[in-house]
Protein backbone atom coordinates (compact mmCIF):
# COMPACT_ATOMS: atom_id res chain seq x y z
CA UNK A 1 0.00 0.00 0.00
CA UNK A 2 1.43 3.10 -1.35
CA UNK A 3 -0.69 5.63 0.05
CA UNK A 4 0.41 5.92 3.21
CA UNK A 5 -1.64 8.48 5.63
CA UNK A 6 0.73 11.03 6.63
CA UNK A 7 -0.57 12.07 10.23
CA UNK A 8 0.22 15.74 12.36
CA UNK A 9 2.49 14.17 13.86
CA UNK A 10 2.57 16.30 17.38
CA UNK A 11 -0.82 17.34 17.99
CA UNK A 12 -1.89 15.07 21.01
CA UNK A 13 -3.77 17.60 22.80
CA UNK A 14 -7.15 16.76 20.99
CA UNK A 15 -9.94 16.20 23.04
CA UNK A 16 -11.27 12.49 22.95
CA UNK A 17 -14.59 10.89 24.19
CA UNK A 18 -12.52 7.31 25.16
CA UNK A 19 -8.90 7.21 26.89
CA UNK A 20 -7.43 3.82 25.86
CA UNK A 21 -4.22 2.58 27.79
CA UNK A 22 -1.99 0.17 26.05
CA UNK A 23 1.21 0.50 27.74
CA UNK A 24 3.23 -2.68 27.98
CA UNK A 25 1.16 -4.43 25.72
CA UNK A 26 2.27 -6.15 22.60
CA UNK A 27 0.62 -6.92 18.82
CA UNK A 28 -2.02 -7.79 18.58
CA UNK A 29 -3.49 -6.60 21.77
CA UNK A 30 -3.32 -3.39 20.96
CA UNK A 31 -5.08 -3.39 18.08
CA UNK A 32 -7.66 -5.99 19.27
CA UNK A 33 -8.08 -3.42 22.21
CA UNK A 34 -8.96 -0.71 20.44
CA UNK A 35 -11.04 -2.57 17.73
CA UNK A 36 -13.34 -2.92 21.13
CA UNK A 37 -13.30 0.62 22.33
CA UNK A 38 -14.29 1.22 18.70
CA UNK A 39 -17.35 -0.62 19.01
CA UNK A 40 -18.49 1.71 22.24
CA UNK A 41 -17.93 4.81 20.20
CA UNK A 42 -20.44 6.65 17.38
CA UNK A 43 -19.36 8.06 14.33
CA UNK A 44 -17.86 11.33 14.12
CA UNK A 45 -16.05 10.15 18.36
CA UNK A 46 -12.71 10.36 19.02
CA UNK A 47 -10.63 7.59 20.54
CA UNK A 48 -6.98 8.62 22.23
CA UNK A 49 -4.75 5.48 22.54
CA UNK A 50 -1.32 5.23 24.36
CA UNK A 51 1.09 2.57 23.35
CA UNK A 52 4.10 1.16 23.89
CA UNK A 53 4.93 -1.16 21.23
CA UNK A 54 6.94 0.47 18.68
CA UNK A 55 5.07 -1.64 16.20
CA UNK A 56 1.94 0.27 16.63
CA UNK A 57 3.40 3.77 14.71
CA UNK A 58 3.35 1.14 11.14
CA UNK A 59 0.25 -0.42 12.95
CA UNK A 60 -2.21 2.46 13.68
CA UNK A 61 -1.88 3.84 10.46
CA UNK A 62 -2.64 0.39 8.89
CA UNK A 63 -5.40 0.41 11.01
CA UNK A 64 -6.98 3.35 9.96
CA UNK A 65 -7.25 2.16 6.47
CA UNK A 66 -8.22 -1.31 7.30
CA UNK A 67 -11.14 0.28 9.58
CA UNK A 68 -12.24 3.50 7.79
CA UNK A 69 -10.77 5.20 10.52
CA UNK A 70 -9.39 9.00 10.82
CA UNK A 71 -5.82 8.96 12.18
CA UNK A 72 -6.05 12.27 13.76
CA UNK A 73 -3.07 11.88 15.25
CA UNK A 74 0.24 9.90 15.90
CA UNK A 75 3.03 10.64 18.39
CA UNK A 76 5.67 9.57 19.98
CA UNK A 77 6.78 10.89 23.30
CA UNK A 78 10.00 8.88 24.65
CA UNK A 79 9.24 5.68 24.21
CA UNK A 80 5.18 6.30 24.38
CA UNK A 81 2.81 6.35 21.07
CA UNK A 82 0.10 8.41 21.24
CA UNK A 83 -2.78 7.83 18.83
CA UNK A 84 -6.04 10.04 18.05
CA UNK A 85 -8.51 8.06 15.58
CA UNK A 86 -12.29 9.33 14.18
CA UNK A 87 -14.42 6.92 13.86
CA UNK A 88 -16.36 7.48 10.64
CA UNK A 89 -19.99 6.37 9.25
CA UNK A 90 -19.30 2.40 8.42
CA UNK B 1 -8.40 5.81 -1.94
CA UNK B 2 -9.03 4.75 1.65
CA UNK B 3 -12.34 3.39 1.26
CA UNK B 4 -11.13 1.16 -2.25
CA UNK B 5 -8.16 -0.29 0.06
CA UNK B 6 -10.51 -1.26 2.87
CA UNK B 7 -13.13 -3.02 0.90
CA UNK B 8 -11.97 -6.79 -0.18
CA UNK B 9 -11.85 -8.19 -3.56
CA UNK B 10 -15.65 -8.74 -3.41
CA UNK B 11 -14.93 -13.07 -4.54
CA UNK B 12 -17.08 -13.53 -1.47
CA UNK B 13 -19.52 -11.05 -1.92
CA UNK B 14 -19.88 -8.95 1.00
CA UNK B 15 -17.05 -6.10 0.82
CA UNK B 16 -15.52 -7.61 3.50
CA UNK B 17 -11.69 -9.04 3.58
CA UNK B 18 -11.15 -12.33 4.33
CA UNK B 19 -8.25 -14.55 5.78
CA UNK B 20 -7.55 -18.33 5.20
CA UNK B 21 -5.02 -19.98 7.47
CA UNK B 22 -3.50 -23.76 7.55
CA UNK B 23 -2.07 -24.06 11.53
CA UNK B 24 -0.28 -27.28 10.76
CA UNK B 25 2.05 -26.99 14.15
CA UNK B 26 1.28 -28.33 17.32
CA UNK B 27 4.30 -26.48 19.40
CA UNK B 28 3.83 -23.80 21.92
CA UNK B 29 6.07 -21.41 19.61
CA UNK B 30 3.91 -22.85 16.11
CA UNK B 31 1.02 -21.92 17.82
CA UNK B 32 1.45 -18.35 18.36
CA UNK B 33 1.29 -16.90 15.14
CA UNK B 34 -1.89 -18.01 13.64
CA UNK B 35 -3.45 -17.47 16.54
CA UNK B 36 -2.16 -13.60 17.05
CA UNK B 37 -2.62 -13.11 13.22
CA UNK B 38 -6.12 -14.62 13.50
CA UNK B 39 -6.69 -11.91 16.27
CA UNK B 40 -5.57 -8.86 14.49
CA UNK B 41 -7.43 -9.90 11.08
CA UNK B 42 -10.94 -9.96 13.30
CA UNK B 43 -9.90 -6.78 14.90
CA UNK B 44 -9.35 -4.86 11.24
CA UNK B 45 -13.04 -6.16 10.44
CA UNK B 46 -11.96 -9.65 8.22
CA UNK B 47 -13.54 -12.58 8.25
CA UNK B 48 -11.17 -15.11 9.22
CA UNK B 49 -11.04 -19.22 9.12
CA UNK B 50 -8.18 -21.03 10.61
CA UNK B 51 -7.91 -25.05 9.26
CA UNK B 52 -6.21 -27.00 12.13
CA UNK B 53 -4.56 -29.73 10.73
CA UNK B 54 -2.08 -32.74 11.75
CA UNK B 55 -0.47 -31.84 14.63
CA UNK B 56 -1.79 -27.78 14.39
CA UNK B 57 -5.37 -29.71 15.91
CA UNK B 58 -3.35 -29.63 18.98
CA UNK B 59 -4.19 -25.80 19.40
CA UNK B 60 -7.88 -26.53 19.65
CA UNK B 61 -7.41 -29.99 21.84
CA UNK B 62 -9.09 -29.13 25.20
CA UNK B 63 -6.50 -30.88 26.73
CA UNK B 64 -3.05 -30.75 24.99
CA UNK B 65 -3.48 -27.39 24.21
CA UNK B 66 -2.37 -26.31 27.54
CA UNK B 67 0.51 -28.40 26.96
CA UNK B 68 1.69 -27.28 24.17
CA UNK B 69 5.99 -27.19 24.09
CA UNK B 70 8.85 -25.90 22.22
CA UNK B 71 11.58 -28.18 21.94
CA UNK B 72 15.40 -26.92 22.14
CA UNK B 73 16.67 -30.40 19.96
CA UNK B 74 17.14 -29.27 16.66
CA UNK B 75 16.35 -25.63 17.30
CA UNK B 76 19.21 -22.96 16.58
CA UNK B 77 17.63 -20.68 17.61
CA UNK B 78 17.10 -20.80 21.19
CA UNK B 79 18.68 -17.25 23.43
CA UNK B 80 21.34 -19.49 24.41
CA UNK B 81 21.97 -22.10 21.58
CA UNK B 82 21.28 -25.42 22.96
CA UNK B 83 24.05 -28.08 21.72
CA UNK B 84 21.73 -31.40 20.15
CA UNK B 85 23.16 -33.32 22.51
CA UNK B 86 21.95 -31.07 25.62
CA UNK B 87 18.79 -30.46 24.04
CA UNK B 88 18.06 -33.95 23.88
CA UNK B 89 18.37 -34.63 27.86
CA UNK B 90 15.11 -35.17 29.82
CA UNK B 91 13.86 -32.17 30.94
CA UNK B 92 15.40 -30.10 28.17
CA UNK B 93 11.89 -29.39 26.30
CA UNK B 94 10.03 -28.72 29.22
CA UNK B 95 12.86 -26.14 30.59
CA UNK B 96 12.51 -24.34 27.35
CA UNK B 97 8.56 -24.57 27.19
CA UNK B 98 8.88 -23.04 31.17
CA UNK B 99 11.29 -20.30 28.94
CA UNK B 100 9.05 -19.41 26.37
CA UNK B 101 5.96 -19.29 28.73
CA UNK B 102 7.85 -16.98 31.10
CA UNK B 103 8.63 -14.46 28.57
CA UNK B 104 4.87 -14.06 27.22
CA UNK B 105 3.53 -14.17 30.82
CA UNK B 106 6.04 -10.81 31.13
CA UNK B 107 5.24 -9.52 28.01
CA UNK B 108 1.35 -9.28 29.14
CA UNK B 109 1.15 -11.88 26.10
CA UNK B 110 -2.52 -14.04 26.54
CA UNK B 111 -1.66 -17.97 26.49
CA UNK B 112 -2.89 -20.71 23.79
CA UNK B 113 -6.56 -20.94 25.48
CA UNK B 114 -6.81 -17.19 26.14
CA UNK B 115 -5.90 -16.30 22.59
CA UNK B 116 -8.58 -19.16 21.72
CA UNK B 117 -11.24 -17.50 23.48
CA UNK B 118 -10.07 -13.81 21.99
CA UNK B 119 -10.28 -15.96 18.22
CA UNK B 120 -14.27 -17.61 19.62
CA UNK B 121 -15.58 -14.02 20.71
CA UNK B 122 -14.08 -11.98 17.56
CA UNK B 123 -16.37 -14.90 15.19
CA UNK B 124 -13.00 -16.43 13.98
CA UNK B 125 -14.16 -19.49 12.35
CA UNK B 126 -12.25 -23.02 13.83
CA UNK B 127 -12.16 -25.68 11.57
CA UNK B 128 -11.11 -29.01 13.14
CA UNK B 129 -9.80 -31.32 10.07
CA UNK B 130 -11.86 -34.37 9.86
CA UNK B 131 -8.76 -36.72 8.45
CA UNK B 132 -6.47 -35.40 11.21
CA UNK B 133 -9.06 -36.59 13.66
CA UNK B 134 -10.04 -40.11 12.38
CA UNK B 135 -5.70 -40.58 11.90
CA UNK B 136 -5.22 -39.17 15.52
CA UNK B 137 -8.04 -40.81 17.24
CA UNK B 138 -9.85 -37.82 18.08
CA UNK B 139 -13.18 -37.14 18.79
CA UNK B 140 -15.41 -34.03 18.73
CA UNK B 141 -15.68 -33.93 22.65
CA UNK B 142 -12.01 -33.31 22.79
CA UNK B 143 -12.12 -30.26 20.80
CA UNK B 144 -12.98 -26.76 22.10
CA UNK B 145 -16.36 -25.98 21.63
CA UNK B 146 -17.00 -23.89 18.66
CA UNK B 147 -14.82 -25.93 16.96
CA UNK B 148 -16.27 -26.91 13.07
CA UNK B 149 -15.62 -29.75 11.95
CA UNK B 150 -14.73 -30.17 8.42
CA UNK B 151 -12.48 -31.59 5.70
CA UNK B 152 -10.28 -29.99 3.23
CA UNK B 153 -13.20 -29.28 0.81
CA UNK B 154 -15.09 -26.85 3.09
CA UNK B 155 -11.86 -25.28 4.34
CA UNK B 156 -10.88 -24.78 0.37
CA UNK B 157 -14.54 -23.22 -0.56
CA UNK B 158 -14.10 -20.58 2.44
CA UNK B 159 -10.08 -20.27 1.37
CA UNK B 160 -11.29 -19.92 -2.05
CA UNK B 161 -12.53 -16.02 -1.42
CA UNK B 162 -9.89 -15.14 0.62
CA UNK B 163 -7.98 -12.07 0.12
CA UNK B 164 -4.87 -13.28 2.10
CA UNK B 165 -3.95 -17.00 2.57
CA UNK B 166 -1.24 -18.34 4.53
CA UNK B 167 0.32 -21.81 5.75
CA UNK B 168 1.44 -21.65 8.92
Amino acid sequence: MTDQITPPAGDTSLAADLELDCKGLLCPLPVYRTAQALNRLRAGQILRVECTDPGSLADFPALARQRNLTLLSAADHEGVQVFHLRKEDE
Amino acid sequence: MKAEARVGNGGNGNGRRRLALVASKGTLDGAYPPLILAATAASLGWEVGIFFTFYGLDILHKKRHRKLQVAPLGNPAMPVPVPNLVGALPGMTAAATRMMKGWMKRSNMPTVPEFLDIARESGVKLFACSTTMGVMGISEKDLMPGADIAGATAFLDFAADADVSLFV
